[in-house]
């Protein structure tokens, strides 16, 4: 299991925006009344939005808003290795995939250059600019390797490519997210194996089934409801 | 022809996204049709035409899908009853479910419906992994067109009181496992939990509750609209259906498709997927379902066909046919040694075995890609894996242990040449051997 702290640096208070605490209310009501606290996952989240990372008031504020104990916030704060525990860089947020899929496909290249640009894994850079950090499958393996900076996907990288991104959001940018080689998710350049029948996009597919197949006689049909 | 299935025989036609995500297209694609008559027939009737389907989980543990939902009480009492679906796709290997969310979430939302139908649910939850953030947006505005269209929510057109939430997780793989998630998704650490009480009688909240992998939902309403008897005429008895089968690592062209059960793997990667970089003949192992599943080699995978049933044959599993190959340059300690890592990162810690098995069993893996390592070594990691399988309460455990075992079993000189290679050039001194046990 990983073993996550608290920085030793925390801001002396925190407060929920407006715009958060409008979302967070939103989170709360999709669970039933009473079981607020479902919604630690999501606000904790918010709350790194806001913040950019999680501090030891922002928690405290979280367990009095769901009237949870603050030890059980904690625990979740350090538990889910997507809340970051110390301030990240002001620019962006570099998460490399180092898994399996992407390892067979050159993310140790990828993480040489973030480790040459930016020191240590799960550090800032000198200039406070970037994080960047090692992370596990990120569940875009058809892709690989790839990178998620700020919480978008960057596919299909090549080291060049990466270090344009990277070059880019030091200047300021944001580029688009999905793949540097072009292809729309996972479909193959030069044309998909499947998926290529006109008729499936003519509109013709739900005018083909006018019955369900195999339903129950009449009559039966209907299952006494309580 | 290419592969097996025809175009007109798949569930997901817009996988690749290069067609309308929204309501408008997914209808027009044969979404949303009929469904109201579904509903209108039995709860009963809804189980056993999935059941009859022969739909098997698709998230790897290959329950019948039919099955499970019967599992759930029969009758409504005070305690609501719940579907949560699984999105919580973090196996290094597995990229299905996301094609799914983004590209055609209609299915998806569909689906929910159809099995809260089934399981007698007016709730249910998506749980989606934390990282998957535009998709998250894109399942929350396609459940927003949804419940426009009145297509659920309350009082809605197809009859069923029906309320569907998107949560999310925090990065952890342990909430793929069903009772993990459902502590993380009461607002907990995702540790989880010893069965029984099994979900269909306390699930979230205490309440029954089914937990289906977003594949085996979305599915749901092509099965019941084309028939069971359509779904079941592909693949062998027992694996039947389609399924969305994926490839990464050394192809041609890395990417996801769906694909008959039961096709044969080399078919598979030579026509979807291009094949393997520099020809077949250059593959050396392939992890045939996300990295827990053992690696197989590349005689056994001439063979082998893609089901449920057919990889024990080669002491592997399909897990969720999303295959990582490697070519024959690969290094497969170093590839086990990073597997190892996954595990030792993601295990829970709330059972020793894992939590310090996962560990060892790394750095001792570190070591064999070096060579640094004593030969009685590999037998004694082979022997701290499978005391660690099968001794925890969820499946990380097993997870952890099978791929170490895939790759002895398989390549097990690998390693011995290695660590004979690192002892050659080194002069021996007296308690060498003692310096190189940990």
């Amino acid at each position: 299991m990983s073993v996550r702290r608290l920085s030793p640096d925390q801001p002396a208070s925190f407060a929920f925006s407006k715009e958060t605490m409008k979302q967070a209310q939103w989170w709360i009501s999709k669970y039933p009344d009473g079981r607020q606290q479902s919604a630690v996952i999501p606000i904790l989240w918010l709350v790194q939005k806001q913040e950019g990372w999680v501090s030891e008031p922002a928690i405290r504020a979280v367990a009095d808003l769901l009237k949870m104990a603050t030890i059980r916030v904690y625990e979740v704060a350090t538990f889910y290795t997507m809340f970051m525990l110390e301030p990240v860089g002001t620019v962006a947020l570099v998460q490399v995939c180092g898994t399996t899929a992407c390892q067979s496909r050159g993310s140790e290249a990828l993480l040489e250059v973030c480790r040459k640009r930016f020191g240590p894994d799960s550090h800032r850079s000198a200039d406070g600019k970037f994080y960047w950090q090692e992370v596990e499958c990120l569940g875009a393996c058809s892709n690989a390797p790839m990178a998620a900076i700020n919480d978008r996907y960057y596919e299909d990288l090549t080291v060049a490519g990466f270090e344009k991104l990277l070059d880019d959001f030091a200047a300021g940018k944001t580029p688009p997210p999905g793949s540097e080689i072009g292809r729309q998710g996972s479909s193959v350049l030069g044309g998909n194996s499947t998926l290529n029948d006109p008729k499936l996009y003519d509109g013709s597919a739900p005018k083909g089934i006018k019955k369900l197949p195999n339903a129950a006689p009449k009559g039966k049909a209907k299952a006494p409801v309580a | 022809m290419v592969g097996i299935l025809e175009d007109k025989d798949r569930i997901f036609t817009n996988i690749y996204g290069l067609q309308d995500w929204g309501l408008e297209g997914a209808k027009a694609r044969g979404c949303w049709n009929l469904t109201r008559e579904m509903l209108g027939q039995s709860h009963e009737w809804v189980c056993e035409q999935v059941r009859e389907s022969g739909l098997r989980g698709r998230g790897g543990g290959g329950f019948v899908t039919g099955f499970k939902w019967t599992l759930m009480p029969q009758q409504f009492s005070e305690r609501p009853h719940y579907l949560v679906v699984n999105a919580d796709e973090s196996e290094p290997g597995a990229c299905k479910d996301r094609e799914i969310i983004r590209n055609d979430p209609h299915l998806l939302i569909e689906g929910c419906m159809i099995a809260s139908y089934a399981i007698r649910a007016h709730t249910a939850y998506i749980y989606i992994r934390g990282e998957y953030v535009a998709e998250r947006e894109r399942l929350e505005a396609a459940i927003k067109q949804a419940y426009a269209a009145k297509l659920i929510g309350k009082d809605n057109l197809n009859g069923w009181d029906f309320d569907l939430h998107v949560t999310h997780g925090g990065g952890a793989y342990i909430c793929g496992d069903e009772t993990a998630l459902m502590e993380s998704l009461e607002g907990k650490k995702g540790q989880p939990r010893l069965k029984p009480p099994f979900p269909a009688g306390a699930g979230i909240y205490g309440c029954p509750t089914t937990i289906n992998n977003v594949e085996s939902i979305a599915v749901v309403g092509t099965i019941l609209r084309r028939g069971a008897g359509w779904f079941s005429s592909f693949g062998r008895p027992k694996n039947a259906g389609t399924k969305l089968m994926a490839a990464s690592g050394h192809v041609n062209k890395p990417s996801v498709v769906e694909e008959a059960m039961s096709i044969p793997m080399r078919q598979l990667i030579e026509d979807h997927f291009g094949g393997v970089r520099g020809g077949w003949g250059k593959l050396k192992a392939v992890i045939p379902g996300g990295v827990s599943m053992p690696m197989i080699t590349r005689e056994q995978a001439e063979t082998v066909l893609m089901d449920f049933d057919d990889l024990p044959r080669v002491q592997s599993r399909l897990g969720t046919a999303t295959m990582i190959l490697f070519d024959e340059d690969t290094d497969l300690v170093r590839v086990i040694a990073r597997v190892s890592r996954f595990f030792k990162h993601e295990s829970c810690g709330q059972c020793t075995p894992c939590r310090e098995g996962t560990g060892w069993m790394w750095r001792v893996m570190e070591r064999m890609v070096t060579g640094e390592a004593e030969m009685r070594e590999i037998d004694m990691l082979l022997d701290v894996a499978s005391q660690v399988e099968g001794h925890t309460i969820c499946g990380l455990g097993d997870a952890a242990a099978w791929p170490i075992q895939g790759l002895f079993r398989n390549f097990r000189h690998e390693v011995e040449d290695r660590i004979t290679s690192y002892r050659a050039g080194k002069p021996h001194v007296q308690g060498a051997a003692l310096v190189a046990a940990e």
